[in-house]
């Protein structure tokens, strides 16, 4: 990093733009931030553009040829590239569109006759395109974890995602465990890091943050085998954010072998 | 005698709309004092969310639309959850309709103080963004992110969170707000009231460009209340039709150049959100917010489209004070778990027993105007069919034809550069929200 304040560029491809919400929504902390970075590009809430920047943050998946050039092409400009939530660093809910034949949706939701979006493409994570150095995962993506990471790149150093299962946060955070419930979770095979935001609010884990490394391995293996289930038996149940093209390799590769 | 207009070109590129959820373009191309063009454009990649949520199962609707925005995530999860609930028969506990009136309200909220504050006012102050803001006018930058705060103190407090709600599901809540952490969010709020007054007092001081196009409005409306959470569809005030009839009088049509549909009443533009609902339902509004509109000169009908940034003001009062009522209720008397806690995924056997064949809408009036979810469910649970409305889809078709009025009445006073702002500034009265308007998608699987 310069000596100067870094120059940190904000853009988004296809997503609901919550991510950068959850940073605008920092309110005084982002402004705390301003002190060390200089914010240079944020469309959501600003007019003015930079044109450099050292520190560049994608949010959004890659849906179109458009979006693919222009991703190229902002990404040059940067030092420094960072995934914003599950959108940019898996594809996230977008990838459901991958199931289906493009073609037919196309013809389901426009017609036959205009097609107002030629150039639509499969959905695609970020570094499917341009290799990403930090990641910040979620969906949305958890606002303290995101201080965490620019923090680590004002100060040069790589952030670590956790790579552990979300049961050990949730058991940290003594809920009662959702299978007990005789409901089913992704907790066991998904990242932590989001202090298993779901479940401390009655809910399921979705497997938003995506799989850890290795789930066959690292699973939390005492809560399948309490309730007798197998991974695969997990994933099967769910595939609202596991439908991207790592994890499914993941997925395939280390479990289905 | 000759106008000067008549020889005037003027040609308008506006690539990625600034301060606007989404991505829109705006191109004007005027030839000779002629408009040839008159656009507004998105440019949004489609998601096609309607047919990734074909062949799931209903209780993961709420979840996965949600996701269609952002900034209005609780609105699509209450339109959603009330669309499955009339699909598969489900009804929710009155205390269930308390919370999830006090969740929509904190939305109208957190959306309305965004977009008044950090979207728009910069433009009345003459800058880019609110950052140079933070130098000239701490104290009102400071005062708008503490009553940001309130708001998404409200969403974590109710349901987890406000960007993607996790708690509100069909039927009821996973998770009971807690009781403490509600006193807190009223003290929260008793306080707000002084930095309500702090607004209109700034707000008063705020000229808003002058225009007037007597336009379509459309709104929720019931005999309750102020409509956001429930009501039938008021059209100009003359007529009132039930909400899962909505196809009856909107019509939605592909043009070539969005990815978003044009819809429209009557065969003519229309505009839902603040102003409109201000229009149609004001008499019904608190006292406050009542007096706010006054004081604000905001009169009915007001056919300005710049003031609906001002009516988005006097609704946060409007919230502000409803919700105040909720809370003093609650605290009062307490809410029974028993009436409002359910599971996320029930089991097979714990299904409801289905009323009707599995069609639902459900219609919820969200910060920029009335939405549409509607799904068919088979009999296992499965959606088959869905289709959304979103406010800013049925706002476009109006934004264009503002936009073909506001051209011919500013071309001889402004330069280009004054012109581009005026329609931005015009575009950013609706408030767009562009990732939503790429999901109005009619989905017909077989």
């Amino acid at each position: 990093m310069p000596k100067s304040k870094p120059r940190v560029a904000f853009f988004e491809f296809t997503d609901c733009e919550g991510c950068q919400l959850q940073v605008a929504n920092l309110g005084l902390s982002l402004l705390e931030l301003t002190k060390v970075v200089d914010i240079v590009n944020f469309r959501e809430i600003m007019s003015e553009q930079g044109k450099n920047y050292d520190v560049l943050v994608v949010e959004g998946s890659i849906s179109s040829k458009h979006d693919e050039e222009r991703l190229r092409a902002i990404a040059a400009k940067a030092k420094v590239i960072v995934a914003l939530g599950a959108c940019a660093t898996t594809g996230g809910v977008n990838n459901l569109k991958n199931l289906k034949s493009l073609e037919e949706q196309k013809k389901s939701v426009y017609g036959n006759v205009i097609d107002p979006v030629p150039d639509a493409l499969p959905t695609r994570a970020i570094d499917e395109i341009v290799k990403v150095d930090y990641y910040i995962h979620g969906c949305p993506i958890y606002g303290p974890e995101f201080l965490k990471v620019m923090e680590c790149i004002l100060l040069g150093k790589p952030y670590k995602v956790p790579q552990y299962p979300v049961c050990v946060e949730c058991k940290q955070n003594e809920n009662i465990c959702v299978y007990e419930k005789g409901l089913f979770c992704l907790g066991p095979v998904t990242r932590a890091g989001c202090n298993s935001w779901l479940p401390n609010y009655g809910n399921v884990c979705v497997g938003c943050r995506g799989l850890i490394d290795n789930p066959a391995a690292n699973a939390q293996k005492d809560i399948l085998e309490k309730y007798g289930l197998t991974v695969d038996e997990i994933l099967e149940k769910f595939s609202l954010y596991c439908a991207g093209k790592k994890d499914r390799a993941k997925y395939e590769k280390e479990i289905k072998k | 005698m000759k106008k000067k207009s008549k020889n005037k070109d003027v040609k308008i590129d506006v690539h990625y709309l600034t301060r606007v959820e989404g991505h829109g373009d705006i191109t004007v191309d005027v030839k000779e004092g002629v408009i040839k063009d008159c656009r507004f454009k998105v440019i949004e990649s489609a998601r096609f969310f309607e047919t990734m949520l074909c062949g799931r199962l209903i209780y993961e609707a709420q979840h996965l639309t949600s996701r269609i925005c952002g900034i209005c995530s609780c609105g699509h999860s209450l339109a959603s959850i009330k669309a499955a609930e009339d699909a598969i028969g489900v009804r929710p506990h009155d205390d269930t309709i308390l919370l999830r009136k006090l969740l929509l309200f904190s939305e109208q909220m957190d959306s309305h103080v965004l977009h008044a504050f950090i979207l728009v006012a910069p433009d009345l102050l003459g800058v880019g963004s609110i950052f140079p803001l933070v130098k000239t006018h701490r104290s009102v930058i400071e005062m708008a992110l503490r009553m940001k705060k309130l708001s998404d103190f409200a969403g974590e407090v109710l349901a987890g969170r406000h960007t993607h709600p996790i708690s509100f599901v069909i039927g009821g809540l996973t998770k009971m707000p807690d009781l403490d952490r509600l006193k807190n969010l009223y003290a929260m709020m008793i306080e707000a009231r002084s930095d309500f007054d702090k607004t209109l007092k700034l707000f008063k001081k705020l000229e808003f460009p002058s225009f007037e196009r007597k336009a379509q409005y459309v709104a929720l409306s019931n005999d309750q209340e102020y409509a956001f959470y429930d009501g039938h569809i008021n059209v100009n005030g003359a007529s009132l039709i039930e909400a899962q009839n909505y196809l009856s009088i909107i019509k939605e049509e592909v043009r070539d150049y969005s990815s978003a549909k044009f819809v429209s009443v009557n065969n003519a533009p229309y505009m839902v959100g603040a102003l409109a609902r201000f229009n149609l339902n004001g008499d019904q509004l608190n006292k406050t917010a009542r007096a706010a509109a006054k004081y604000l000169g905001l009169n009915r009908p007001c056919y300005n489209t710049f003031m609906n940034t001002v009516a988005q003001v006097v609704e946060w009062g409007h919230c502000l004070e409803e919700s105040i009522l909720i809370l003093k209720r609650i605290l009062k008397e307490g809410l029974n778990d028993k009436n409002v806690l359910v599971t996320p995924f029930p089991r097979r056997e714990e299904w409801p027993i289905r009323t009707r064949p599995g069609r639902g809408v459900g219609a919820v009036e969200v910060p920029r105007g009335i939405l549409f979810h509607d799904y068919t469910v088979s009999d296992n649970g499965v959606v088959t069919q869905a289709n959304c409305i979103i406010p800013t889809n049925q706002n476009i078709n109006n934004l264009e034809a503002d936009m073909r009025k506001i051209v011919p009445e500013i071309i001889d006073k402004q330069s280009e550069k004054e012109m581009t702002l005026t329609l931005e500034m015009l575009a950013r009265a609706y408030d767009p929200c562009i990732s939503c308007s790429t999901h109005v998608l009619d989905v017909r699987f077989v």
